[in-house]
């Protein structure tokens, strides 16, 4: 232990040093030192941590909860937290235990920590300004019940969520009354419910993250100025499963993300004024459900490849423009050739009106029967909504993919 | 009865109408596959001609390829032959010429274009079908005894099959939309060999479209190992059904 005066200290804690526990090396800190934990196990039940101080792992030392403890809790600003193993937090149905816990925070940071079994993972609660990244976080429960969030912010404010790995949770990232955050480059897979359940959160961000096999794909809820750029959202599958459920949204710009094999890709009601623009569809059942209680909201340049429906509404009003897209199903010429189709391009099938009203209906997909009908329907449409057309369908896709 | 197929299939080659029909498939899933630029497009436009022309020409060639060749079965007739071997040679040399012509036709460009689970499943479908195809052929030629009249059965028999079947299909699920009919639609779609061929494609085909409620009630049966094994055991019932019953009526048969 060596210390010079005016200067931060360093602490080490390890088998062969002279403070063997971490919660005695943080009782001797002072405000802005580092505390040094070597390679080890240490079962030290909950870590308080109520001084500005760096809580540094060296060779990633396990602290282990045994199933009863919350592991680390910080009540201080500026805390680091940085390359623990941290394991077998507490379950429980009252509190939320977490792996990580920031209370009422401002500049942590969160980083290179491994959690494994723990209920919720990183948690903070009125955080401003908190750093949370490249963790991996897994948890293996079974039930929505037994498990929590990820990473679950509540009420916070400019959070940065960066290079996480996120498996097995309930929710993968779990955003409430949280704005001006950024969440990039994380990837969530194989989460209970949710990859990212996001609600009540204006002005944020998530760009180049993957939500993948989780149960109930991506929910976006009641907010407004959300920009999602260049996600992968792919194979969520079974009936409640949507690559994003966008619910009230407003104001939002959805641009270049990837939508691959999801039972339907995206879901919306009560969204306007939102643009989605270069978004890819691919081999989707629906890519979009698009409820007639949307307005306002622009689709161009995005590109629908190989889904078995393209758009399914549940009514006639249409007070979105569709206008500019390509459509691989699109069966019209291009007589100018200026790249524009000359007919325009009707993406409800006369079929994904009739199996919305009644599912077991997709069992004769594909026969020749539905073809008639979808023939015929393209040629007078009676039951799909005559206004929901792109005029302007693109004869080539508009990017390279 | 090795020559008696051996003979047959010599004889329908020599018709050229296999050879064309052979050409034909070849023709279209070439141009399928080279013209789209998706697969999946092509795939789509394949398994419209597996579930509509390869039944249609299946029966519709083998009856009048049965009426035309009643000299030839008298002939046969008259020989010591036992009746059940000439029948069952006829059947094999027709369903063998079609699962040729279909394995040309269809099955070189699904291996070069589309060697996936998908083109596989056409291709297994595509030959049950034809197979199947024959031997209800064959019930007909032999339950009727007028040409005209026969193929106009085996038409209305290819309407019913792929058209009418699945209008009353969609007419039943209407009409009982409000209880859970899932399950007897599973059942229901077992008497039309078309339909089971197309859903077990449509499973391989469409799976994200159908993972949902009801989707996953079909997928739970036909995408299990014991779903699949019934489905195939049901087209093979449809194979051995008609042929058994055509060659009882065969065998009792004042020619």
């Amino acid at each position: 232990m060596y210390s010079l005066p005016g200067m931060c200290g360093i602490i080490h804690v390890g088998k062969s040093e002279k403070i063997k526990t971490i919660k005695e090396a943080i009782s001797h800190a002072n405000e802005r030192d580092t505390v040094l934990v070597h390679g080890g196990y240490y079962k030290e039940g909950n870590i308080f941590i109520s001084k500005k101080i760096v809580l540094k792992g060296i060779d990633l030392p396990t602290l282990d909860g045994e199933n009863k403890y919350q592991i680390i809790s910080v009540k201080a600003n500026g805390v680091v937290i940085d390359g623990f193993k941290i394991v077998h937090s507490g379950t429980s149905s009252l509190e939320d235990i977490a792996g990580i816990k920031l209370y009422d925070v401002r500049d942590a940071v969160v980083q290179n920590n491994v959690l494994d079994d723990t209920f919720f993972g990183i948690y903070t609660q009125r955080g401003i300004n908190c750093l949370i990244q490249n963790n991996v976080l897994t948890s293996a429960r079974k039930q929505e019940q037994a498990s929590g969030n990820g990473i679950h912010c509540w009420k916070s404010d400019s959070m940065r969520i960066i290079n996480n790995t996120i498996k097995g949770h309930r929710d993968g990232i779990y955003f409430e009354f949280v704005t001006n955050s950024v969440i990039w480059r994380n990837v969530s897979t194989s989460n209970l419910r949710y990859g990212l359940h996001f609600m009540f959160s204006n002005s944020d961000s998530y760009i180049s993250n993957i939500f993948r096999y989780n149960g109930a794909g991506v929910s976006v809820m009641f907010s407004h100025h959300v920009k999602m750029f260049n996600n992968y959202f792919e194979e969520n599958w079974g009936d409640g499963a949507y690559g994003i459920l966008l619910k009230e949204i407003a104001d939002s710009y959805i641009d270049g993300n990837h939508f691959i094999k999801n039972t339907s890709a995206i879901y919306m009601e009560g969204v306007s004024r939102t643009i989605m623009v270069k978004n890819v569809f691919r081999n989707n059942g629906w890519a979009l459900k698009i409820q007639a209680s949307c307005m306002e909201t622009e689709l161009h340049n995005n590109v629908f490849l190989g889904n078995t429906f393209d758009v399914g509404t549940n009514g006639s009003l249409v007070l979105n423009n569709f206008d500019g897209n390509y459509w691989d199903k699109y069966e019209g010429y291009d007589l100018n050739k200026n790249g524009i189709g000359d007919l325009p391009y009707r993406p409800v099938s006369m079929y994904s009106m009739i199996v919305e009203r009644n599912p077991p209906a997709m069992i004769l997909f594909h026969s020749f029967m539905t073809s008639l009908l979808d023939k015929t329907e393209k040629v007078l449409p009676t039951l799909t909504p005559e206004n929901l057309a792109d005029t302007k369908p693109l004869m080539k896709l508009p990017f390279h993919l | 009865m090795k020559k008696i197929i051996k003979y047959i299939i010599t004889d329908i080659l020599r018709n050229k109408i296999i050879l064309s029909y052979t050409a034909f498939l070849l023709a279209i899933s070439f141009t399928i596959f080279s013209l789209e630029d998706n697969s999946t497009k092509g795939l789509l436009s394949l398994l419209n001609i597996v579930l509509i022309i390869v039944p249609l020409i299946s029966i519709i060639f083998s009856t009048i390829y049965i009426y035309n060749s009643a000299e030839f079965i008298e002939l046969l007739v008259s020989q010591p032959l036992q009746r059940k071997k000439i029948w069952l040679g006829l059947f094999t040399g027709l369903a063998g010429s079609f699962t040729i012509a279909f394995l040309i036709g269809a099955g070189i460009p699904i291996i070069l274009f589309e060697a996936t689970a998908v083109g596989f499943m056409i291709l297994a479908v595509g030959i049950l079908l034809s197979i199947i195809f024959v031997a209800i052929a064959m019930l007909a030629a032999v339950k009727i005894r007028d040409k005209a009249k026969g193929i106009g059965v085996t038409i209305l028999l290819w309407l019913y099959f792929s058209l009418l079947f699945d209008g009353i299909v969609l007419f039943l699920l209407f009409q009982f939309s409000d209880y859970p009919i899932e399950k007897p639609m599973i059942g229901v779609s077992m008497l039309n060999p078309i339909d089971i061929g197309r859903i077990l494609i449509l499973l391989k085909m469409d799976v994200s479209a159908l993972m949902g409620y009801t989707g996953a009630v079909f997928k739970d049966f036909f995408g299990t190992t014991a779903g699949m094994i019934t489905s195939f055991l049901v087209l093979a019932m449809w194979m051995i059904c008609p042929l058994l019953i055509s060659l009882r009526k065969f065998d009792r048969k004042d020619l």
